[in-house]
């Protein structure tokens, strides 16, 4: 196509004025018009994301200044309002999921690049993007009547009991705490992490492998030592990418984690998150500047995830490009 | 064989072994939550679920007649606020766009797809829901379908792209204008494609909640036209299961399963039509 652009551009460019209005007449310019303005609406659209978002925060920014993301009262009565619980709630909670997801993931994803059969790995993988279509409102659902009771009642005493001394798993067990949403959140971010991991896997070269395996590796060892550095600036994309989605969570997330804006240094301990707050306070908030807040918070978020959607689409470009064939 | 030898062959079963396990206990989850809903669910399942309007607390029975509607109604606003700008949008960067506005407007709709859907939610409230001062249909329905727009944008340009250039220069060299090439003959031989993005697209809004908090907000009865909140079944389903009544949590069960069942029967048939695979991270 692009040959033939250039030669029509350039031909068009000659004839003119003339050309134009023959080219409308034939509705060439008239549907690039129109394409364009759609392609053009979606910087529109983003651009008055953006302004409305910093626009509606504005009392709150004026007010609290850079203060906002680091003080911890957050009292709509006083309507006095600090970021950092929930701040500290998103990272938590973000940070728990990967550390659950990431080596499961990766794992899961290498046995169904590296190790099944095609047919078997296309299934489960198929099956494994099924879980990804799942709406959050449900993992929400099974998280406050299945996950919560079984981590309360058999989970979090059993880690009290066996790594009580460090402070993370100390405290009062309540069930609905930044351990449960975490645990939750991992479950929803797996299959992102397998679908991606699976597909970096699957770009890196066959010879890469064959090289190793001539050289007497195992095949783990050809895996571990080969395939996945070499997929490794991707993987890493894919965890990214699952953070992402992690920090923006909310139905799932605000169901299981307490609602209690605290910082703690306990998992165990109820907490709140950035995108819980806006999701049960907007409605309730009564004040201009309380909406302004919670408006702020959205901001917060959203520059947050952007800047790790960002690198993290860097990473997966650049390893699949390397890779040759991207899938 | 050497004990080295033995040690690295066990190394090997052991390790894939694990990640076999890995990839199994992930797909279980998906059989878990299928089995675990039709339990709960099922049961709670009668004509009445969904044909009555809610019933208000300590009366039984009751169905989200009104919920499943406003869904559906919600669905129609997002397809027509969101679809027809994502899709001429993935026809720019596929047949029209020069090479540096379409990779800004491919970093652009990467960047919107990534946006929380709380944020979206909020967006919807500051652009409808402010200057009308009440939440309404409408509000969520564009919340929603500008949470279609990325999918929709590079669902048809990858679509449009499979199509063979050999297929262009035929209709071209018959003396079809451009538009005329593309409108029928790419777009119809990619058409089978497209439908199948705009569905997995559906499939992903259809369940989202967080967005329609304040912008649809709920609805007990029917909420006529477009202009009123209006109740939908994944808020719904919300609204119920943190509510304290047992009766309340029988029918956020019943919501959560015809919604799985929906989903998930729209994701099948989508991906099932579609000989080409398509990632979740591209679609």
């Amino acid at each position: 196509m692009g040959v033939l652009d250039l030669a029509a551009g350039r031909a068009a460019s000659r004839r003119g004025l003339r050309s134009f209005f023959k080219r409308l007449r034939t509705g060439d310019a008239l549907a690039h018009l129109i394409v364009s303005i759609a392609a053009a609406s979606i910087f529109f659209i983003t651009a008055l994301l953006v302004f409305e978002l910093t626009r509606n925060s504005g009392l709150a920014r004026h007010k609290f200044g850079w203060e906002f993301l680091w003080t911890r009262t957050w009292d709509p009565v006083k309507e006095e309002f600090g970021a950092l619980p929930f701040i500290f709630g998103t990272v938590v909670t973000s940070a728990t999921a990967l550390l659950i997801a990431v080596p499961l993931g990766v794992a899961a994803s290498v046995f169904l690049a590296e190790l099944a059969p095609r047919r078997i790995s296309n299934l489960l993988t198929f099956l494994i993007e099924l879980l990804a279509a799942v709406p959050s409102v449900i993992y929400g659902l099974l998280g406050i009547f299945v996950l919560v009771p079984v981590l309360r009642s058999e989970v979090m005493p059993a880690l009290k009991k066996t790594l009580g001394f460090l402070p993370l798993f100390q405290g009062p067990i309540y069930g609905v705490s930044f351990f449960a949403a975490g645990v939750l959140l991992a479950i929803m971010i797996i299959p992102f992490i397998i679908s991606v991991s699976r597909e970096v896997l699957l770009a890196v070269p066959a010879e890469q492998r064959e090289a190793a395996l001539a050289t007497g590796a195992t095949r783990w060892e050809a895996t571990w030592h080969v395939v996945l550095p070499y997929a490794r600036a991707g993987i890493i994309g894919s965890a990214f990418l699952a953070m992402a989605r992690a920090l923006g969570e909310t139905m799932a997330v605000t169901m299981v984690i307490g609602n209690n804006p605290q910082i703690s240094a306990s998992l165990f301990a109820p907490g709140y998150t950035i995108a819980a707050i806006i999701a049960n306070e907007f409605t309730e908030a009564t004040s201009d500047l309380y909406v302004h807040a919670l408006i702020e918070l959205g901001l917060v978020l959203f520059l947050v995830t952007i800047v790790i959607n960002g690198f993290a689409r860097l990473l997966i470009l650049l390893t699949t490009r390397r890779g040759g064939t991207p899938a | 064989m050497s004990r080295r030898l033995v040690w690295r062959k066990f190394v090997n079963v052991a390790m894939f072994g694990l990640s076999g396990l890995a990839a199994v206990v992930t797909v279980s989850v998906l059989f878990f939550i299928l089995g675990y809903l039709f339990w709960h669910g099922a049961s709670a399942l009668s004509w009445s679920f969904f044909t009555r309007l809610p019933k208000p607390v300590g009366e039984a029975g009751g169905g989200m007649a009104n919920a499943i509607v406003g869904s559906a109604k919600l669905l129609l606003l997002a397809i027509a606020t969101g679809l027809p700008v994502g899709f001429l949008g993935g026809v720019y960067l596929a047949e029209f766009g020069g090479r540096t506005i379409s990779f800004f407007v491919r970093y652009t709709v990467d960047l919107l797809n990534g946006v929380p859907s709380i944020v979206m939610g909020i967006f919807a409230y500051t652009v409808v829901v402010l200057p009308m001062r009440h939440f309404s249909a409408l509000a969520g329905g564009l919340a929603l379908g500008i949470m279609m727009i990325p999918i929709a944008v590079r669902s048809t340009e990858e679509f449009l792209r499979t199509v063979p250039t050999s297929i262009r220069e035929a209709g071209l060299a018959l003396g079809a204008s451009k538009w005329r090439t593309v409108a029928t003959v790419v777009i119809p031989a990619a058409l089978r494609g497209i439908l199948t993005g705009v569905m997995l697209n559906l499939d992903r809004v259809a369940g989202e909640t967080a967005p329609l908090l304040f912008t649809a907000f709920r609805n007990r009865f029917w909420g006529r036209g477009w202009n009123q909140p209006i109740a939908s079944a994944p808020v719904m389903c919300f609204t119920y299961a943190i509510s304290p009544y047992d009766d309340w949590h029988r029918q956020a069960w019943a919501a959560a399963l015809v919604l799985l069942l929906l989903v998930l029967a729209a994701n099948m048939t989508a991906r099932l039509v579609l000989a080409r695979k398509l990632s979740i991270h591209q679609v």
